[in-house]
Parts: C-alpha cells; sequence; structure tokens
C-alpha cells in the first residue's frame, strides 16, 4: 500500500514540470487540480494503510480546495481582460 | 478477510495507477492546453474513481464506503466544472487550438 502511494506521488511529482514548462497562466494552474485529484487518492491509500479514517475527510476537504481554486482563478483571468 | 478481496484490491491499485501515469504523461506531452486539460480531467478521475473502489471494498464499514463514493462524485463533478471554466478562459484568451502541421 505504501509503495502504491509512493508511486501516485511520484506521478504528481512529475506533472510538476509543466507548472515549470507552462507557457500560459492558465497551463501552470491546470496542475493544482491535478494535485486536488492525485492527492486526495495518495491520502484515501493512506487512510487504508496507516488505518486512519480521518484522512478521508482531509481528501475531501483537498478536492473542494481544488475545485474553489479554480473558479478563483478564472475569475480572476477574466478580470484582468477588462 | 477473505484473500479475493486482497486481490482484487491491488489489482484496482495497479489499474489506478496506470491511469495516474496516463493523466501526469498527457499533461507533460500534450501540445495545447485543451488536450492537456481533456487529459488532467478524464484520466485522474478515473484514477481516483479505481482508488475510491479499492479503498471502499476494503473499509470497516459501510458509512465510509458510501463517503468515499460521495468524495469521488464530489471530484467528477468539481473536475468537471473546472475544465468547462479554464478551456472557456483559454478560448476567450485567443489561444487556437493546436492543429498538425502539414
Amino acid at each position: 500500500m505504501y509503495l502504491i502511494a509512493l508511486l501516485i506521488l511520484i506521478t504528481l511529482l512529475a506533472s510538476l514540470g509543466r507548472m515549470v514548462l507552462g507557457p500560459t497562466r492558465a497551463d501552470k494552474l491546470m496542475v493544482t487540480q491535478l494535485f486536488s485529484t492525485c492527492g486526495s487518492a495518495v491520502l484515501l491509500v493512506l487512510s487504508r494503510a496507516m488505518e486512519m479514517d480521518a484522512l478521508v475527510d482531509v481528501a475531501i476537504l483537498l478536492v473542494l480546495l481544488g475545485a474553489v481554486a479554480m473558479v478563483a482563478f478564472t475569475l480572476a483571468d477574466r478580470q484582468d481582460r477588462r | 478477510m477473505p484473500p479475493w478481496i486482497v486481490i482484487v484490491k491491488y489489482l484496482l491499485l495497479i489499474i489506478a495507477l496506470f491511469f495516474f501515469t496516463a493523466g501526469t504523461l498527457g499533461v507533460l506531452r500534450f501540445p495545447d492546453l485543451y488536450s492537456r486539460l481533456h487529459a488532467l480531467t478524464k484520466c485522474d478521475n478515473l484514477g481516483l474513481g479505481f482508488v475510491v473502489a479499492a479503498i471502499a471494498i476494503d473499509a470497516a464499514d459501510g458509512w465510509l464506503a458510501v463517503k468515499l463514493i460521495l468524495l469521488w462524485f464530489l471530484a467528477l463533478a468539481s473536475s468537471a466544472t473546472a475544465c468547462y471554466l479554464v478551456a472557456r478562459s483559454g478560448l476567450r484568451a485567443g489561444r487556437d487550438p493546436w492543429e498538425k502541421k502539414a
């Protein structure tokens, strides 16, 4: 279980390359969405491996924060163009 | 716990790992914003779905499994909304979709 969590974490870290490369801000912020899904998957796997059910709540919070971050980014982007 | 549950659990986790790897490769390698969004919001949510299935069949009580499935629905709704918002913002900023050079 820990190995699976580690491998998911490695794919998550590899996707940070897009945050460095990304030509526009939208490309960079897209990785936030990846962090919310991949990160919650890591937390779910760890919640079984460590027998800590509270980590499921942390995963829910991470998904919620990802959604809020993307909406806030889109609103800020629209205001910049005006 | 019967042994087949453990086998199914690890099988589902390995399938999830495949989808996460595919999503990350797509985000790194695809040529433009829209195809990268596509890779990110579809592959990763499928991977999360397989993780949720693996953890839910392993969960101690039924309510935890229900909570996990609701988490997956939340992730699906949020990523579909985020994909639409970012794609529309990119389109209004005048970013053309990638086309293969003849």
